[in-house]
């Protein structure tokens, strides 16, 4: 790609630290039922589709934009472009939307947002993201899918 | 009490099954997904069994299947842009027309009650309405574009030749063809959704429609005609469609389909929740305010979102539903 990015210079953020592993970890007796933070570091390291940084560096996801219901088998997810025209965000929240479709059970119902406020497109963006009918034709996309896979290709 | 009792459960697509279709008979039925095969499907003994497998016809995912009214066709809608025709004029099932003209995905096909018209929609906005030219023949009639969004469904009057779509713009636009031009145009907008319009349901009578959303509602839409006593305001002497109920709170996700009985009168949804809902008209419903009862969930449907719902035509209660979980079910209604 020849197209300059859209934000030439991101603020970026430290990364955070590994989950600390608990005792209960390793305790079969205990059930281990998905949280945040594991949502969290499922996402985490996705690449920007523009910089050779994880979104979690750029600050457009955190674990503070995450919900999980395990009951109501519901994944919430926020994310926050870097800039308000930013013209990545559909392809940001669609690797995001792929990445946990993957790793997660398939009885999880994933919603993938843009937080609040945070794009001028926000509520266009948000309808695409939803209509899962829309998402599987993308996904039939060779080019596209070859895309995401470099996104969400984790080291 | 109403129960919806589960008869048998079909497995044999891989990954999501978007559409069931019964054949105008009751006896067979067809059913498509993401797997890109048509299955059709019939009873043996007390069994639904596989009978005929289409393969190639496309070559990626097929969103929907209809059986023309005489039952000899079966039209296929898929995301490579083309509808395909099959008939088994050779003794087998076979291909042998393709509609080309969609820019890109086509989302949904329909039969007129006649049989001699087709109507197809898209994500190009575009809906088309093909004539039965010849044998395997399909002329392009009209291509219109009323709406500026994907367009998600067409769905034909029971008796007469009105189309109706629903897109992604929220609307539900109907359509019939002027006789002085013999050109198809837009003859009424119905406006109240306030997200994405999945599906739509006409009645027996094809004086009233329900259409289902994103929104998590769904609506009954009444015609009003020229003339009409109600003293509804009729311009242009083309009908008025008005909203003239909304059942909300009851669905918790998007409704991504809706089915009318016309022998029951019963109303279904299949919901983003894997829940199959019913309702039935009460008895002292007003016609200009229609109440509807919900007098049935099925909770757990599917262990997915329920892609579609569509009652046996010959009004026996069967109904068929089919989910992103990859499997058809076969339920019988019993109040």
């Amino acid at each position: 790609m020849t197209k300059t990015a859209d934000n030439v210079n991101p603020n970026v953020y430290e990364k955070g630290s590994e989950r600390e592993k608990l005792a209960t970890d390793y305790d079969d007796e205990v059930e281990d039922l998905f949280d945040e933070r594991e949502i969290f570091d499922l996402i985490r390291n996705i690449n920007d589709p523009e910089h050779p940084l994880t979104l979690e560096e750029l600050r457009v996801v955190e674990e503070s934009n995450i919900k999980v219901d395990n009951k109501a088998n519901i994944v919430y997810v926020t994310f926050t472009p870097t800039i308000p025209h930013c013209s990545m965000a559909t392809l940001i929240g669609l690797s995001i939307r792929v990445r946990l479709l993957r790793a997660l059970p398939s009885r999880f119902k994933v919603t993938v947002e843009v937080s609040e406020g945070t794009h001028v497109s926000e509520q266009a963006v948000n309808k695409q993201l939803a209509d899962k009918e829309r998402i599987a034709a993308a996904l039939e996309n060779k080019n596209l899918v070859q895309i995401i896979n470099q996104c969400i290709a984790t080291v | 009490m109403s129960k919806l009792e589960l008869v048998q459960t079909l497995t044999g697509h891989k990954g999501i099954v978007w559409n069931v279709s019964w054949h105008p008979q009751g006896k067979i039925f067809a059913s498509c997904g993401e797997d890109k095969t048509i299955k059709l499907w019939s009873k043996e003994g007390q069994q639904w069994t596989i009978k005929t497998v289409l393969v190639d016809g496309h070559q990626r995912t097929i969103r929907e299947v209809a059986w023309s009214p005489c039952g000899n066709y079966l039209a296929s809608a898929s995301f490579d842009a083309t509808t395909a025709i099959w008939d088994k004029k050779s003794g087998q099932f076979e291909c042998n027309a393709a509609l080309e003209g969609h820019e890109n995905e086509v989302k949904s096909v329909a039969w007129s009650p006649s049989g001699q018209l087709l109507a197809t929609c898209g994500r190009d906005k575009s809906v088309w309405v093909w004539e039965v030219a010849g044998d395997d023949e399909y002329e392009c009639e009209s291509v219109l574009n009323a709406h500026h969004q994907d367009v998600k469904k067409v769905a034909w009057h029971p008796s007469l030749d009105i189309l109706a779509s629903a897109s992604y713009d929220n609307s539900v636009k109907l359509y019939k063809e002027d006789p002085s031009d013999n050109d198809w145009s837009c003859i009424a907008t119905l406006q109240s959704h306030e997200s994405t319009v999945w599906s739509l349901t006409f009645d027996k009578t094809g004086e009233r429609l329900a259409t289902c959303s994103d929104d998590k509602t769904v609506k009954i839409w009444r015609e009003y005609k020229p003339d009409n006593q109600e003293g509804v305001i009729v311009t242009d002497r083309e009908s008025v469609w008005k909203c003239v109920c909304t059942l909300s709170g009851f669905h918790t996700r998007c409704i991504y389909d809706i089915t009318w009985c016309h022998h029951t009168g019963l109303l279904a949804t299949a919901c983003g929740d894997d829940i199959i809902r019913i309702f039935k008209e009460s008895e002292t419903s007003d016609p200009n305010a229609p109440t509807f009862d919900l007098i049935c969930t099925k909770l757990n449907a599917h262990t997915q979102d329920v892609n579609c719902v569509t009652w046996n035509p010959t009004g026996n209660k069967e109904m068929l539903s089919c989910s992103d979980d990859g499997e058809i079910k076969l339920w019988s209604y019993t109040e």
